[in-house]
């Protein structure tokens, strides 16, 4: 596997504030047992009208703009439901950064631990780099991870990763393997924790058979 | 020990190593899940060759894509979700985590059959595949959404690699007003707060208003709180909470009810406990509220307006009501009460207890729905449905015109087969107004049961303080 040290691509605008994951992969695309299929779904009410049709006025619809992977959006990207199958049908599309002012907090995590790199920049940089991506003679945008740096036609911005972020994009870190090899400290915590507090220990269960 | 809030308390007692300088490894007591974000967390497990260490800290809930006609059998129509369905069968089979099937008769809404049946308590780690596990603050548990990769990584170890939130502290004074409750309560928050009000924060909310609701005008505040974009809510267990726990936990209050009495009652913030941020809010200023837009924060209160585009802040604020505006064809600058429905909810996480069934049928006892009005009630869980039947408000609701389903998540998110056409405008006692969220080009006008009750009874946008009880 091919670890992405840098990102590079198209830029495409979503001027959309607080755009939710309901907008992002609808209901109707959540019915399977896999992540397969979920590309068509991405953005599906804005990129097709209620017929089916494209709509041509989209960004992603327009011939200069449908290789774009990298996405410019609004603050909160990502709020509301915690289905990760945003996240799946956003990569699956070909989109590998969204650049925004901030992110939902579920939908960031969704997508660090799946390698759509998030990145945060202020607003006034978030505003040029939307125009930068509207003109499509100059919407290149490039992402170092390692060097945490972002440039496009008119902005240079340096951005936050948290370090264990940043090894999962350059190591290609296995985090439940991680929290495997904590194995033993989870039981003697466990142990502990019920030994403290029995109520805790298989209410599940317990209360399944109780009922 | 230095001070701390209860969310740092609960932090603390479930953190089993601290990996950096932001995240910990996070003991979870109690793992929901549901039909369709759990399947790909399982599939990871198999290819992994990966087992489930502790399933009886694990349950498993049909919930989303349940259909809710009446009747007694439960048939998915739908080929892909009675998949869903069945396969999460299996996989709780094969992990022996326990489940709520589709026809089981407390099967429901998982954040409604869980505490119902004591399965909540005060001092857990509550996680779940579904955002609004902000739910159980209400009891003085953690509670918070999580992925389909997280909840692979919960099955497997029983915990979560968890970046430690900030403290925000909302407490909220005064009497709420009569015609007024939590809902309106939890949206004129998020109104003023807004979407992204509580981002990275765990919110603790305190204050008489908050002390004076009942456990489960709790659920829906802490419910809510989500909307704010936090990542937690709490309210500090007390008396009412230990009852409400108690009368449902019945090992507990058998066999170790002191030893829990003892460890609850350190379950509050230390007095000199510092939060980063401190909301303080008037409860006897709220009013009725109903949305306008496609954010829960673009609310107003029912005797209000539609805010004018040039009094809201320049910038995305303005941007965002102009877009969302559009889409539920309101005109800034005017009122929002009046404006006729065609379909009114009542249930979900929210809003679909026995509480809120009571509160909407106090309004449509001895009334009708309205012509041109078709209106469902959805009871949270086959427990709830089976105590409003005991009380006989299913009959006040059928006689009334509505119609009285079975349990589920339904219209909320309109995963199963209750979704709304295009341009069809609902009053709604759910959690969110985005876009096609309850159907391509549906309307949400996100209220109180209570007004719904209004809304369905008089075909249009009204302040049910306007509407006397009927004998």
């Amino acid at each position: 596997m091919t670890e992405p040290i840098v990102i590079e691509g198209r830029a495409a605008a979503l001027r959309i504030e607080n755009l939710d994951t309901d907008q992002i992969m609808p209901k109707q695309f959540l019915r399977g047992i896999d992540k397969t299929g979920l590309a068509e779904g991405l953005l599906y009410d804005l990129r097709f009208d209620a017929q089916g049709k494209a709509r041509p006025g989209f960004v992603l619809n327009r011939a200069t703009h449908a290789a774009a992977s990298i996405l410019i959006g609004g603050a909160n990207f990502g709020c509301g439901s915690s289905r990760e199958h945003a996240v799946w049908g956003l990569q699956q599309f070909g989109i590998r950064a969204i650049v925004a002012p901030s992110f939902a907090e579920i939908f960031y995590s969704n997508a660090m631990t799946n390698r759509l790199l998030l990145v945060a920049l202020p607003r006034e940089s978030i505003a040029k780099l939307m125009d930068d991506a509207d003109d499509p003679s100059g919407n290149t945008v490039r992402i170092d991870i390692t060097a945490q740096a972002l440039r496009s036609r008119s902005v240079q911005a340096r951005f936050e990763l948290m370090p264990r972020h940043r090894r999962m994009f350059l190591e290609g870190l296995d985090n439940i393997g991680l929290s495997l090899t904590y194995r033993d400290q989870i039981d003697a915590f466990a142990q502990g924790h019920w030994a403290r507090q029995p109520w805790l220990r298989d209410v599940a269960a317990l209360t399944k058979r109780r009922l | 020990m230095t001070s701390r809030t209860l969310y740092r308390k609960l932090v603390d007692s479930h953190t089993v190593a601290t990996l950096d300088e932001e995240n910990v490894l996070l003991f979870c007591d109690l793992h929901l899940m549901n039909e369709y974000t759990s399947p790909q967390a399982f599939a990871g497990l198999y290819e992994q060759g990966r087992g489930v260490p502790m399933p009886s800290q694990n349950v498993a809930v049909v919930s989303h894509i349940i259909p809710t006609h009446p009747g007694k059998m439960r048939v998915i129509a739908d080929g892909a979700s009675a998949l869903q369905a069945s396969n999460l069968k299996k996989n709780c089979g094969h992990f022996g985590i326990p489940l709520f099937d589709t026809n089981n008769a407390l099967q429901g809404i998982e954040h409604v059959v869980t505490p119902e049946h004591g399965m909540i308590r005060p001092g857990m780690v509550v996680i779940c595949g579904d955002s609004h596990t902000t739910t159980y603050g209400a009891l003085g548990a953690l509670g918070f959404g999580i992925g389909t990769t997280e909840v692979e990584h919960v099955l497997a170890t029983q915990t979560l690699t968890y970046r430690v939130a900030r403290d925000m502290r909302i407490r909220i004074d005064g009497t709420l007003p009569l015609g007024t409750t939590a809902k309106d309560m939890v949206l004129a928050v998020i109104g003023r707060i807004g979407a992204q009000g509580a981002r990275g924060h765990v919110v603790e909310f305190c204050g008489s208003a908050v002390d004076a609701l009942s456990i489960e005008a709790r659920f829906t505040l802490c419910n809510m709180t989500v909307e704010a974009g936090s990542r937690g809510a709490l309210v500090a267990p007390d008396q009412k909470a230990i009852d409400y726990v108690l009368a449902r936990a019945p090992d507990i209050a058998n066999r170790h009810r002191d030893a829990a009495l003892a460890a609850w009652k350190e379950l509050r913030s230390d007095e000199s406990a510092r939060f980063d941020v401190e909301h303080v809010f008037d409860a006897s200023e709220v009013a009725p509220q109903v949305t306008w837009g496609t954010s829960p924060d673009q609310v107003v209160a029912v005797d209000g307006i539609i805010p004018l585009l040039h009094d809201l802040q320049d910038g995305p604020v303005r941007s965002s009501a102009d877009r969302a505006l559009l889409y539920t064809k309101l005109q800034a600058g005017t009122a929002i009460e009046g404006t006729p429905v065609q379909h009114v909810f009542i249930g979900s996480c929210t809003n679909g207890r026995i509480e809120d069934l009571r509160a909407a049928a106090g309004i449509v006892r001895g009334r009708h729905v309205a012509v041109g009005v078709r209106a469902m009630v959805v009871p949270g869980s086959g427990a709830v449905k089976a105590a409003a039947e005991a009380e006989g408000l299913d009959q006040v609701f059928l006689s009334a015109g509505f119609e009285w389903r079975n349990a589920g998540c339904s219209m909320c998110l309109a995963m199963n087969d209750d979704v709304l056409g295009d341009g069809v405008r609902c009053a709604s006692t759910t959690n969110r107004n985005f876009e096609g969220r309850q159907g391509r080009g549906a309307i949400t006008h996100l209220m109180s049961p209570a007004m719904a009750a209004a809304a369905a009874v008089t075909g249009r946008i009204t302040d049910v303080r306007r509407l006397e009880a009927l004998p």
